[in-house]
């Protein structure tokens, strides 16, 4: 239910995204993107049977057969794939392109969900930490060369799940510290950072007992201090040196939108005119100004959220984020149900997942999050997105009714 | 204990939707600042600027009108010229200009259009538009420009310019935007309100190319531009057009009114320009031009010039002095006791008609000597005080020494001294009769307009009343619409017995008077009277106020030549011409025609100061002689017409 709730809001949006006051285009009209999003959702709907029909083995069975493939594919597009926006990461079959990097998100899920379902594996271990991070790491790197930066960065998203399996805590943390240290480099002075590094480590060092005071601990405390320090420093070099000139700037504008709002500030500014202008009840359906006069860039993909925002205002994105975060713990209370271990995996990466491009793609829309082009799920127009969500859910929705049907059994 | 976890991540999406949720509470709900960046981003509001009012004179004959023009507007990206030498020729530009044209059209924007050539005429236009089409990006806009086929009235009608940053800025409405226009001075000014008509508001939505995609909320807020109303003038353009020939190469103002209505018929303002030159694209040119000209062709001097009245003030002090009964028609004083001289030579044997039309000056002495003293007050300096502050009241009635409150911007006071003003320039009672004598004959602390003295040709005309003069009679249609204080009659209090006394000396002034024989026009009579306005930083200007006929006057007028020298002749013979041309629609005293056409009273100009030559020294005869001015053609003859037995008298007084 909550599934067709977000597809079909996704679709009016999207119809409302393109919607021009000059042509008045049919909402079923083929042509445009709406009509597109249609027949994209009425073959989903398609895969949605079948992936019902098929027995819940089969993803069990064929995790890696469906991983591999999808490695191949990503190959693949490298050689033959078309070049769309500077990324070439699509095949195009006639009018419509599908992108396996989605699907590759999916693969991944299966053939983590596979790897852990394994009795012996135990996520404390360096050996299976490795082993799990090799079958993130490899679909990663390959979207890396072909340029898609933003789907890599989802398999992050993996870490919730793992976290959940027993992956210790650490590194999430870690995570965290970085990312936290990373922002703050860009905000703060990093005279100041220094010091407080420093202070923080004396600090943790004396209150540490005397009677654990042992040399590991001290060199663990001295090397983490070392290490954020090393971090910080390294900031500069890695937002200067290692990411691409538009990845800068996103990053750059993130910290100061006001810097250059003609410029790469373009997207972040109007989008948040956009969703901003919106206020308490929006503009009304197809009233949005901002969106329909494409004065918000990708406004019916990534940018979708500023035509919920603008046209529905406050309480359109207030249902919307509901909706998605009831859904997550949906997901996650469910896979907590299963009996299976390989249905709770693929059910926390599930979570994982949407929850990842929520955050990145809601949180970009309204300044808090860098620009980085990955679709909402459900509701940016999108062939290959929309299939691969709706066969990520269902896949899941399929192993939770095995669950119930064998309680009602 | 690891199930546990699933509370954190649960957690975990929980506080980042809430954080989300915030955020979008605070940029939709409690921050509106995004909102209305929106609509000054999609939405745009298209001005329509209607039609300006057109002003016709009193037969309905066009004084201004709009013509077509069009503005030429360049979209940079869009340009494609194959050939710039030859698109500057069809241009006729130099190729710097173009180039400088562009690079501001570039700076502004490339994808909008930037005013690229302004009003070009129709005929402009014609030629460039058939060329046009082998260049890519230029697209023209229709406007209007005020068109003055009469090419007169200048400094009445004022003209109309692009609004200045400092009227922008005090606007207590916003209405003008930067580039708007706006009536600048004159009529244009004055009824601003009415000629601009009111302007169509559309709102449309543009995407982010600035590409329009159709209007706002289907035009629901949007309205139309109502055109400007038409006005209606009392102006005789016949007679201004004549007016301003008999006026070429002198410096002054004639004024002539309707006596019935108040309205105006002529107002020339001397030297002008023609109005045409401000209104095209070359304004800043033209005025830059006409500013920079030491006689001041810009200042509409009919009602911003003040000169002392001289002796044409003696009509009011006869008028004054006869309603206060302090002399009789029949009073008759000799020129003894008189400090001031005359050239009457006839002391002793006028009555007031006579010395109207002889202007004797120790007559008036003793007029207003009686004037001051008519009381019962015993001390001279209090009997003084009282007089003049009665004298005051009296004459304020003519409008003297306040604004008549005429349709035209920047009208002067003037002046008109009261027991007051002596009072602080002397101390109290430390001032009587005389001290204050020149007063008798229009001079000392008098200051007037060339308006003043025509409205009080009127008054004497009407008998004792006039309606403030006035050039508009009709807003929007003929005789409807004007402010209903030119409807007003005012009485200036003066028994209208009296009146036929001043005429019958106004006329004999005309007819018979030692000075004022170039203003007798066969089959009309015309009553006159000469003045002489004295002038400290040069020569004497000439005065000559006049109604005609004496019965049923159909008009009066007032005629200012400055730098005329001593006398009334030069500007009685311009007034006589006038009520000539006015009352017979011909003139057919061509001698005199002629010679006032052709007498030139330009007075000699000093240059502004600037640090001379090193090199040589400059002649110091050299500032004497009269600058040329453009836009009036000089005639060869600078020698100021006078007549020699004038000319020679002894001109230590003042009374003619």
């Amino acid at each position: 239910m909550l599934y067709i709730a977000c597809v079909l809001m996704g679709w009016l949006n999207v119809y409302a995204a393109v919607y021009s006051p000059e042509i008045q285009t049919n909402l079923f009209d083929m042509s445009t993107n709406a009509g597109k999003q249609l027949m994209w959702i009425g073959t989903t709907v398609l895969l949605i049977i079948a992936i019902l029909v098929i027995n819940y083995r089969f993803w069990d069975t064929f995790a890696f057969v469906i991983y591999g493939a999808t490695i191949l594919s990503l190959l693949l597009v490298l050689v033959a794939g078309s070049n769309i926006n500077g990324s070439r990461s699509w095949f195009k079959f006639g009018g419509f392109s599908i992108q396996p990097a989605e699907f590759a998100k999916l693969a991944t899920a299966l053939a983590l969900a596979r790897y852990i379902d394994y009795p012996n594996v135990n996520l404390t271990k360096l050996k299976d930490q490795l082993w799990c991070a090799g079958i993130i790491a490899l679909p990663a790197v390959l979207i890396i060369a072909s340029n898609e930066t933003g789907s890599m960065l989802v398999f992050a998203s993996f870490i919730i799940m793992l976290y959940r399996e027993g992956l210790p805590g650490v590194y999430p943390l870690i995570a965290i510290v970085i990312v936290t240290l990373f922002i703050l480099t860009l905000i703060v002075p990093k005279l100041f950072l220094f010091g407080g590094i420093l202070a923080l480590g004396i600090l943790v060092f004396f209150l540490t007992p005397r009677y654990q005071r042992s040399f590991q601990n001290v060199m663990v405390i001295g090397i983490t201090a070392v290490a954020m320090i090393a971090i910080v420093a390294g900031v500069d070099f890695f937002v200067n040196s290692v990411l691409q000139k538009h990845q800068q700037n996103r990053i750059k504008v993130l910290i100061n939108p006001a810097a250059d709002p003609l410029g790469a500030g373009w997207n972040v500014t109007q989008a948040k005119i956009a969703i901003g202008s919106g206020r308490l009840q929006g503009k009304g359906f197809l009233e949005g100004t901002q969106t329909k006069l494409d004065f918000v860039p990708e406004q019916s993909t990534d940018f979708i959220f500023c035509t919920i925002g603008e046209e529905h205002g406050f309480i359109g994105s207030l249902i919307v984020v509901c909706l998605f975060v009831f859904l997550l713990c949906r997901i996650v209370l469910l896979a907590e149900k299963q009996r299976t271990r390989f249905a709770r995996v693929y059910g926390y990466s599930v979570a994982g997942i949407i929850f990842f491009h929520l955050m990145i793609n809601v949180g970009m829309t309204i300044g808090l999050m860098p620009v980085i082009g990955i679709p909402l799920p459900f509701f940016s127009y999108g062939g290959s997105s929309l299939w691969s969500f709706s066969i990520l859910l269902f896949i899941f929705l399929k192993l939770d009714s095995r669950r119930v049907g064998m309680f009602t059994r | 204990m690891i199930e546990n976890r699933k509370y954190i991540v649960i957690g975990v999406f929980c506080l980042v939707g809430l954080v989300y949720l915030l955020r979008l509470f605070y940029l939709q709900i409690l921050d509106d600042s995004y909102s209305l960046e929106s609509s000054s981003n999609s939405i745009k509001r298209i001005i329509e600027i209607p039609y300006r009012g057109q002003i016709y004179d009193r037969s309905g004959k066009f004084i201004v009108y709009n013509t077509p023009v069009y503005d030429l507007y360049v979209t940079p990206k869009k340009v494609q010229i194959a050939d710039t030498a030859a698109f500057c020729r069809l241009m006729e530009l130099e190729r710097s200009e173009f180039d400088s044209i562009m690079n501001n059209a570039k700076s502004y924007s490339y994808v909008k259009p930037s005013l690229f050539l302004r009003q070009l005429s129709k005929e402009d236009f014609a030629r460039i538009q058939d060329a046009l089409v082998d260049y890519r990006g230029f697209e023209h806009v229709t406007s209007s420009m005020r068109t003055y086929p009469a090419h007169t009235l200048a400094n009445a009608l004022g003209y109309v310019s692009e609004i200045s940053k400092k009227q922008l800025d005090e606007q207590e409405t916003p209405y003008y935007r930067q580039g708007d226009y706006i009536g600048r001075s004159g009529l244009e000014q004055q009824y601003e309100s009415v000629l601009r008509g009111q302007r169509g508001v559309k709102f449309v939505m543009q995407n982010v190319h600035q590409v329009v995609k159709g209007s706002w909320k289907n035009g629901a807020f949007d309205s139309l531009a109502v055109a400007g109303k038409n006005l209606y003038t009392g102006i005789d353009v016949e007679i201004q057009q004549y007016a301003d020939t008999l006026m070429q190469n002198k410096v002054g103002s004639v004024v002539a009114i309707e006596p019935s209505t108040g309205q105006i018929l002529a107002m020339v303002s001397a030297p002008t320009y023609d109005p045409n030159s401000l209104s095209s694209r070359f304004f800043s040119k033209s005025y830059a031009k006409l500013a920079k000209n030491p006689y001041k062709p810009l200042i509409n001097r009919p009602v911003m010039a003040s000169y002392r009245p001289g002796s044409t003030f003696k009509l009011i002090q006869a008028m004054v002095a006869l309603q206060d009964g302090a002399v009789a028609p029949s009073s008759i004083f000799s020129h003894a006791g008189s400090p001031m001289k005359c050239h009457c030579n006839r002391s002793g044997r006028l009555n007031l008609a006579g010395a109207v039309q002889y202007s004797c000056n120790p007559y008036f002495y003793h007029v207003f000597r009686r004037l001051l003293y008519n009381n019962n007050e015993r001390n001279t300096f209090k009997a003084s005080a009282m007089g003049l502050h009665h004298w005051h009241d009296m004459v304020s009635k003519f409008g003297i020494g306040q604004k008549l409150g005429v349709d035209l911007p920047g009208e002067l006071k003037g002046s008109l001294p009261d027991a007051d003003y002596y009072n602080r320039m002397y101390g109290e009672n430390h001032w009587k009769f005389s001290t204050v004598y020149s007063l008798s004959i229009g001079e000392g602390e008098l200051l007037i307009n060339p308006l003043k003295m025509a409205n009080v040709a009127a008054i004497v005309a009407n008998r004792g009343w006039f309606y403030t003069p006035h050039i508009v009679s009709g807003i929007g249609k003929p005789g409807e619409g004007i402010d209903p204080k030119y409807l007003e009659k005012h009485e200036v209090g003066i028994d209208p017995r009296h009146f036929e006394i001043l005429a019958e000396g106004m006329q004999g002034a005309v007819e018979h008077g030692t000075t004022t024989m170039a203003a007798n026009i066969p089959g009309i009579t015309i009553c006159g009277k000469t003045g002489t306005s004295q002038n400290k930083k040069g020569k004497d200007h000439s005065i000559f106020v006049a109604f005609a006929p004496r019965e049923n006057p159909k008009i009066a007028i007032a005629v200012f030549v400055e730098n005329a020298g001593w006398g009334g002749i030069a500007a009685a013979s311009v007034a006589s011409l006038v009520i000539e041309k006015y009352i017979k629609r011909r003139v057919d005293n061509h001698a005199l025609d002629k010679k006032v056409k052709e007498s030139n009273y330009l007075p000699a100009v000093t240059l502004p100061k600037k640090p001379a030559p090193k090199k040589y020294e400059m002649p110091k005869d050299s500032a004497a002689k009269p600058l040329i001015v453009k836009t009036i053609p000089q005639q060869p003859t600078p020698v100021p017409v006078e007549p020699k037995s004038l000319a020679s008298r002894p001109v230590t007084t003042n009374g003619n």
